[in-house]
């Protein structure tokens, strides 16, 4: 199912309209990096970990984020759905809006997010007024159920956090893309800028990077890249992908021609 | 206690828990022979894009310390996957140094002369405070393991107080039951340090003389019964040098591997203490942990478990501690005083061992930047 767009195909979320769709996660970068990859990247939502607010101490991350991007603060950290209501609430405290990125991982190896407590925490946040963006494995129940919750979008991981492998979920963000009415935005683990070119030719609707970013030679070149693959894969997708040949021979001539009218 | 209790026997009051964790690592560590690894075996292991038991005990081998190059290089590659650029400020504060164990190594230990000291918590304030104006936001509190000297009350008292002033609190003292564990947790502290020495208890039983710190299993267990206490992470490590430290290495890695499956939520890191090799004694001793040695053991943590923290400590130079920062390491303390107090009072009780880095916070924090690395105060959201 092709998705509705917006005359001037803009990605919005809960009623917030953003021109960019790559969306930065800043959780690895030296900070006085970030400046310059929201500007070569022309990024407009960043995420920050709560956990890493040194509010009125040193090497506070909100120091960093320019006026005008919208914060996405992510409750990393949380172990289960209390946690996250709780550090969302601090989120929301501390100034930092109403949008809100839901993690809740209980598992310190793989990082994998876990579905049934991230639908609970939607479920309370979205009453509360939240724009929730849950980070979610890509399974099409989960994410029925957290369209029912009152999720704002759907952030299905393309690989595990930090591994930079790209869409080894490809096939399962496919069925989001199809089934979902929401923006679909992939987390985690895209590791180069084709591939976040190739996550959005599917239709997905934004890609958020971190890694590939943060530990690139040269991290304002590679901001750009991302930006233009994000944009490259967008037009692709909006313009309608043609014929992809599949390797396998094909007829000639039709098959079916041999039946009378 | 005498001195000749079993070593491996629980004493009074000591929690027993259901666990099979020791079995499973002395299993292993019992058959791990270094000595039959070779060079393709390490090849083989760095080729892996996750290590497998086999290939960890591949990479601590003597054989491996000709590919350390490599190592390196694939071991900064994971830490810059999982971390990024970060790396964790905190320090530690001596709040007593009173001890009932009788461990021939260590400085604090019963029958060692040393000035002891307790600070009262009016003076634990006073130093709180003023580490607390360094900008740093994660503070350890240690004490010699004395129970009477230095009760859980105390702790717990103390353990509040620094709650107040920082995010993050972390405890290295003597192990506790499961309820107590919980009691701190209570308090403010969310993270455990607990060091086993050395996994070979024979040479845990001969080096361990006196007090409770003798019995062997229960201190195995400390961190299995923290985390039931609700605590968030665990932190291990053996003293590098003082038995066999490839297999005692081999065996941490083990012990952090097996609790984090049973408790996958557990927030795992590593600690790197060595007994520092006599200079006159450098060629003939296999157990001597030279830098190369050390460096071995921690790439090879890192390589084994690439999303675990690692400490390095004041105890080692600044030019290694600046150099493993980012290639293995991902968290550094900074104006360190290892005294009982001294960071305001005087200090009132002897240091347990010397410090080779004394750099101040501002001084930590400027290497650094300076080595294209964050440095992170707070990475802790207690909810």
């Amino acid at each position: 199912m092709r998705k509705v767009l917006s005359m001037n195909d803009q990605l919005v979320i809960r009623g917030h309209e953003f021109k960019s769709r790559l969306i930065l996660g800043s959780g690895k970068f030296s900070l006085e990096m970030t400046q310059s990859v929201i500007q070569h990247g022309e990024v407009e939502m960043v995420t920050l970990a709560l956990r890493r607010a040194n509010v009125g101490g040193q090497e506070n991350i909100l120091e960093y984020i320019p006026k005008g991007i919208t914060l996405l603060p992510n409750t990393s950290g949380a172990r289960n759905a209390e946690e996250a209501v709780r550090i969302a609430r601090l989120a929301r405290e501390i100034g930092c809006g109403d949008f809100i990125k839901l993690e809740v991982i209980h598992d310190s190896k793989y990082l994998l997010p876990d579905n049934y407590e991230t639908i609970k925490a939607t479920e309370i946040l979205a009453r509360e007024g939240f724009i929730v963006m849950p980070y979610m494995y890509p399974d099409l129940n989960a994410a029925r159920a957290l369209v029912d919750a009152g999720a704002a979008s759907v952030m299905p991981l393309g690989a595990p956090i930090g591994s930079n492998k790209g869409l080894c979920t490809k096939d399962f963000i496919r069925i989001l893309v199809e089934e979902i009415e929401l923006p679909i935005i992939v987390d985690a683990g895209i590791g180069r800028p084709s591939q976040a070119c190739e996550a959005m030719e599917m239709g997905v609707d934004a890609v958020m990077c971190n890694t590939a970013i943060a530990t690139s030679g040269n991290i304002a070149q590679m901001a750009r890249a991302f930006k233009q693959a994000v944009e490259a894969g967008r037009a692709a997708y909006l313009a309608g992908l043609g014929r992809i040949l599949t390797g396998q021979a094909e007829a000639s001539s039709p098959l079916t021609g041999f039946l009378e009218e | 206690m005498t001195g000749k209790e079993d070593h491996m026997a629980y004493l009074e009051g000591m929690e027993v828990i259901d666990s099979d964790l020791m079995e499973k690592v002395s299993v292993l560590v019992e058959t791990y022979d270094y000595q039959q690894v070779t060079g393709a075996d390490v090849q083989r292991a760095l080729r892996q894009e996750r290590l497998s038991i086999k290939d960890y005990a591949a990479i601590l081998s003597p054989a491996a310390t000709d590919y350390l190059e490599e190592m390196a290089a694939k071991a900064a590659a994971a830490t810059r996957r999982h971390f990024g650029n970060s790396i964790q400020m905190f320090t530690p504060l001596y709040i007593a140094n009173y001890c009932e164990n009788h461990c021939v190594y260590c400085g604090f230990n019963c029958h060692n002369r040393i000035n002891r000291g307790k600070l009262t918590l009016t003076e634990i304030e006073a130093e709180l405070k003023a580490i607390a104006a360094t900008g740093l936001k994660e503070i350890l509190l240690l004490t010699g393991e004395s129970r009477h000297q230095s009760g859980v009350k105390y702790i717990g008292e103390a353990v509040k107080c620094a709650a107040r002033y920082f995010s993050t609190v972390g405890i290295e003292i003597y192990p506790l039951n499961s309820d107590e564990y919980a009691y701190l947790h209570a308090c403010g502290t969310d993270f455990v340090c607990v060091y086993q020495e050395t996994y070979n208890t024979d040479k845990y039983e001969q080096v361990h003389l006196r007090g409770p710190k003798r019995i062997y299993p229960y201190r195995f267990h400390a961190q299995e019964r923290a985390l039931r206490g609700g605590m968030r992470g665990v932190a291990f490590g053996a003293l590098l040098g003082l038995d066999d430290f490839r297999k005692d290495a081999f065996a941490v890695g083990l012990h952090a591997h097996f609790l984090q499956q049973k408790y996958p939520h557990a927030e795992i890191s590593f600690s790197t203490p060595r007994l520092r090799p006599f200079i006159n004694n450098a060629e003939n001793n296999s157990n001597d942990v030279h830098e190369r040695q050390l460096l071995q053991v921690m790439l090879a943590y890192r390589l084994f478990m690439p999303f675990a923290g690692i400490t390095i400590s004041t105890r080692e130079r600044a030019g290694f501690r600046d150099h493993v920062i980012g290639m293995a390491a991902t968290k550094i303390s900074a104006g360190v005083s290892v005294g009982v107090g001294g960071h305001t009072v005087e200090e009132k009780g002897d240091e347990q061992f010397e410090i080779a880095d004394p750099r101040s916070v501002v001084e930590v924090h400027q290497m650094i930047l300076g080595r294209g690395l964050q440095p992170v105060y707070t990475d802790y959201v207690r909810v």
